[in-house]
């Protein structure tokens, strides 16, 4: 069964058609990219997964469930996790401040456990902090954990979200433009931190640009032109489809 | 109802309406310029009333009122140059507590300037007791001069911003204000500019109001909150809709008074102004998808 | 450990100048200071709001004013037209109701303070949760404007109400007695007891504020302060947490309207009104808005000497002009490590001419 499912999705927003009938499915275990030309609505299809806003028609499913009109906070809770293509930390919170939000949907007490501090919540704080402190490591990021995350440098931001993202334990991670503002080195330093979230058996679907980087490491693509899916393949398939070469060449490259 | 009692309603109502619209308009201009809700509109309008009447004493009172407007103006542009203009990119919160310190400040200088009496201009034609027919209803020539100062200002602003090239470079500002300043206009300039029209506009509707509601030092508060109401009941920004709804509101209020007690006349806006904020926040009039566009 | 040193600390003062009154023969001070302590709730519970949650409210007045209003009322207004009454005979057999000799040796009939306190509690808290629902889905100036305009409407209904004594207020509140020995009341003699009571609340309060927000749920506010749309995208449930602030810091409020009016005896529209909502989160600015401590501090200060008359008849214009001079210089308010260095930075930069 697919991980994740889109039927027939459209988004809407007055006379803009910004999604326009697209269908996919994710398998447990891929990483999956969605490319396209600017504007072609791929932060908007991902805002529709992740219950930013509802997708005007279609449905989307997860782990076999509807998951459509959802609050983006219920969808989370069901092993959806994302970053942002600019970034977003939350201000005045260390890094690990940062990633122990990552844990919320992962824990439990409430507004009377958090004023008493109970025993039982005082574990589960030391839990959180033990966790968030592991995924920080895991991104080589730890020594960073009690600077202010806002005023890092722009990669490490970009850590810091993909550790809080991942400290929400997800099987699903959307990433949006992962590569977005960062060098070639950071860049291939993504893609080898993609592979290794993919090999931890967490499922990926990427938004990008950077085709070098979708090529490399994804196992399948699904390109999107002005709202329309109008390719999904294997990244050598991908670039051998002439449709998608005119998308990204322009007409009259691809009749030459 | 008698038909007389009807249209005498209606006329007070109407009358109210337009000078919630001109408080409107007042918040809509300066909010197109800078995205700031200016806590201290109504305070202009207490401004304008009060020094319109303490100059009446010394000058003729179109002098006086013409003054006063323009002492507004001035008041208007230095409290934008002093507190907003060097202020780099607010927090929204940040400028709703400035604003709103400001309006605390103006209403203690009128206090202790003038006391907490009640005053009032005298009445443009005629006294308290001059009457004039309108459809069979007797009303005071008063309630004209408002309703014809108000349109008025609403038809020269209009005009203002779509022929004029200082109404004209507002209006770029509002729309993009990064593409308006890559065309040499200084939006900071802008900015002070819109604080004095509003400034300006609301002491006018502050003068031709006071001779039949007066004017008190704590008068602001009340006709900012109404303003507001109205400038959301046509959507934030839409001048032209804040003239129907102002309209809309002072007519609600006027009737209200014959089924609710007076007392109570002040929270008939209140709730309409919850009810539209949760309904309809983007107004009665705006469409949704175009309450992110801004235009005068 | 380090976050109950500031606790201990303010135990340490409390005492320390209640002994130091009580030698100097000045304890008047401390009759000040009892109704400093109760604003001190309100405004460390608007200070989880605002500060930590980032949801302004010009209309927490009005959650004092509920409380005290109608704690106040229950308490005074008599029943006795209403005895044959089944509601309040079955009221009356649980023992909420209390049979008093009023001045001219007539028997009345009240609510009980407990009773009272309680039922003016809940009702504030069940309107911060109605209004909470529509209202926290605003943003800036429109949540802004919503909850100065639930403000004015709690000033209206107080002023234009007989039952709530219309301009002149409600006066004449008994005590509350809390414990048998322990009661809330303007009472001479009662003086020091109450200064510990009211302070034993503020300590209280910031014992279980100071563990919320190092909590799961203090980071998820401090989240939604800093980005909403990222705060839900890792499960923060915002709606319901803003909500829940919003009661809490009502209940604040409302629990500190009660037990002033009872030390005070009673309580006017005044209370009500838009300034003291405006003064309140004028303090939590000051205090730098996450900083509960610094908001408390800047409460105790300010409120303090606007009740000792230390600013005169300019008392509505002082906080008006602190409110612009630290949102101007110091957005970040007074009491933060950061203060030295943002104001240094403002006058260097002024060196140079505007920015």
């Amino acid at each position: 069964m697919a991980l994740l499912e889109l039927t027939h999705v459209h988004k809407r927003f007055g006379g803009l058609h910004a999604v326009n009938d697209v269908s996919f499915a994710v398998q447990p275990g891929q990483i999956k990219a969605v490319i396209g030309p600017n504007g072609a609505g791929k932060t908007t299809l991902f805002n529709c997964i992740a219950g930013t806003f509802p997708p005007s028609e279609g449905s989307v499913h997860f782990n076999g469930q509807p998951i459509e009109g959802l609050e983006p906070h219920r969808i989370a809770s069901r092993g959806l996790s994302r970053t942002f293509q600019n970034i977003k930390l939350y201000p005045g919170l260390t890094a690990l401040e940062n990633v122990m939000i990552g844990r919320h949907c992962r824990s439990r007490a409430g507004f009377w456990a958090g004023m008493l501090r109970l025993p039982s919540t005082f574990r589960e704080e030391r839990e959180i902090r033990e966790r968030s402190l592991e995924y920080l490591e895991l991104l080589g990021i730890a020594d960073l954990a009690d600077s202010e995350a806002t005023s890092l440098a722009f990669g490490q931001q970009r850590a810091v979200e993909f550790a809080r993202a991942l400290a929400a334990e997800p099987t699903l991670l959307l990433l949006d433009e992962p590569a977005a503002g960062l060098n070639i080195y950071e860049t291939a330093e993504v893609a080898r931190l993609i592979t290794t979230i993919r090999d931890r058996g967490i499922t990926v679907l990427l938004v990008e640009h950077d085709m070098s980087l979708v090529m490399d490491i994804s196992d399948e693509i699904v390109v999107l032109s002005f709202g329309q899916k109008i390719a999904e393949d294997t990244p050598h398939n991908i670039q051998q489809n002439t449709e998608v070469i005119r998308i990204y060449l322009g007409e009259d490259d691809a009749a030459d | 109802m008698a038909p007389e009692l009807f249209v005498q309603y209606l006329m007070a109502g109407v009358t109210y309406g337009f000078i919630y619209a001109i408080v409107a308009i007042g918040f809509n201009i300066i909010y197109n310029t800078t995205g700031i809700i200016n806590f201290a509109q109504g305070e202009f309008v207490m401004l304008g009333g009060m020094l319109a009447i303490s100059l009446n004493g010394l000058v003729p009172l179109p002098v006086a009122i013409a003054l006063a407007v323009a002492i507004t103006m001035l008041i208007g542009a230095l409290l934008e140059i002093t507190f907003i203009r060097w202020l780099d990119r607010p927090s929204v919160l940040r400028m709703i507590i400035i604003t709103i310190g400001l309006s605390i400040l103006i209403r203690e200088v009128a206090l202790h300037v003038w006391g907490e009496s009640v005053r009032a201009l005298p009445y443009f034609s005629g006294n308290e007791i001059t009457t004039i027919a309108v459809l069979g209803a007797r009303v005071s020539p008063q309630i004209l001069w408002v309703i014809g100062a108000c349109s008025l200002m609403v038809g020269t602003l209009s005009l203002f911003f779509r022929y004029t090239l200082l109404g004209q470079e507002m209006r770029a500002c509002a729309a993009n204000r990064m593409a308006a300043t890559l065309c040499g206009i200084n939006p900071r300039n802008m900015v002070t500019f819109s604080f004095m029209l509003s400034a300006g506009i609301g002491a006018l509707a502050g003068c031709v109001m006071s001779p039949i509601t007066s004017t008190e030092y704590s008068i602001g508060t009340g006709l900012a909150i109404k303003g507001f109401t109205v400038a959301i009941l046509g959507g934030l920004g839409n001048s032209m809709a804040a003239v129907a709804a102002g309209l809309l509101l002072g007519i609600i209020e006027a009737f209200s008074v014959s089924v609710l007690p007076l007392a109570f006349q002040d929270a008939i806006a209140i709730t309409i102004l919850l009810i539209i904020l949760f309904v309809r926040p983007h107004g009665l009039f705006g469409r949704k998808d175009a309450a992110g566009l801004k235009e005068f | 450990m380090a976050r109950y040193l500031p606790l201990a600390l303010l135990a340490i003062v409390v005492i320390v100048v209640q002994q130091i009154a009580q030698w100097s023969d000045a304890t008047y001070y401390l009759t000040q200071l009892t109704m400093t302590a109760y604003y001190s709730l309100v405004i460390v519970g608007l200070c989880l709001l605002m500060g930590y949650a980032g949801q302004i409210s010009l209309g927490h007045a009005g959650f004092f004013a509920i409380g005290g209003y109608l704690s106040a009322m229950l308490t005074t207004h008599d029943l006795m037209p209403y005895q044959g009454n089944a509601l309040f005979k079955a009221l009356g057999s649980l023992g909420l109701l209390v049979h008093q000799q009023d001045l001219f040796g007539a028997s009345v009939l009240h609510v009980t303070p407990w009773a009272a306190c309680i039922a003016a509690v809940l009702t504030a808290a069940l309107i911060a949760f109605c209004l909470g629902i529509p209202v926290l889905k605003l943003k800036g100036h429109y949540l802004a404007m919503a909850t100065l305009g639930f403000g004015i409407i709690i000033f209206r209904v107080a002023l234009a109400t007989p039952l709530f004594g219309e301009a002149d207020g409600i006066s004449e509140v008994p005590g509350f007695t809390l414990l048998p020995g322990l009661t809330v009341s303007g009472d001479f003699a009662a003086r020091t007891s109450n200064y510990y009571i009211a302070w034993g609340m503020v300590l209280l309060t910031m014992l279980l504020l100071s563990q919320l927000i190092h909590s799961r749920i203090g980071r998820a506010l401090r989240a939604i302060h800093g980005s909403e749309e990222a705060a839900r995208a890792m499960g923060v449930d915002t709606a319901r947490y803003k909500l829940q602030t919003f009661v809490l810091s009502a209940v604040l409020a409302a629990v500190a309207g009660v037990f002033l009016t009872h030390f005070n005896g009673g309580l006017g529209p005044s209370e009500a009104g838009i300034m003291k909502s405006v003064r309140y989160v004028a303090i939590v600015a000051i205090g730098g808005m996450a900083n509960l401590w610094g908001a408390l501090i800047m409460g105790v200060v300010l409120n303090f000497l606007s009740l000792r008359g230390f600013f005169g008849t300019y008392d509505d214009a002082v906080f008006g002009a602190i409110l612009i001079v630290i949102m101007l210089f110091a957005p970040h308010g007074l009491l933060h490590r950061g203060i030295l260095r943002e104001l240094k930075n403002l006058f260097r930069k002024n060196g140079h001419g505007p920015a």
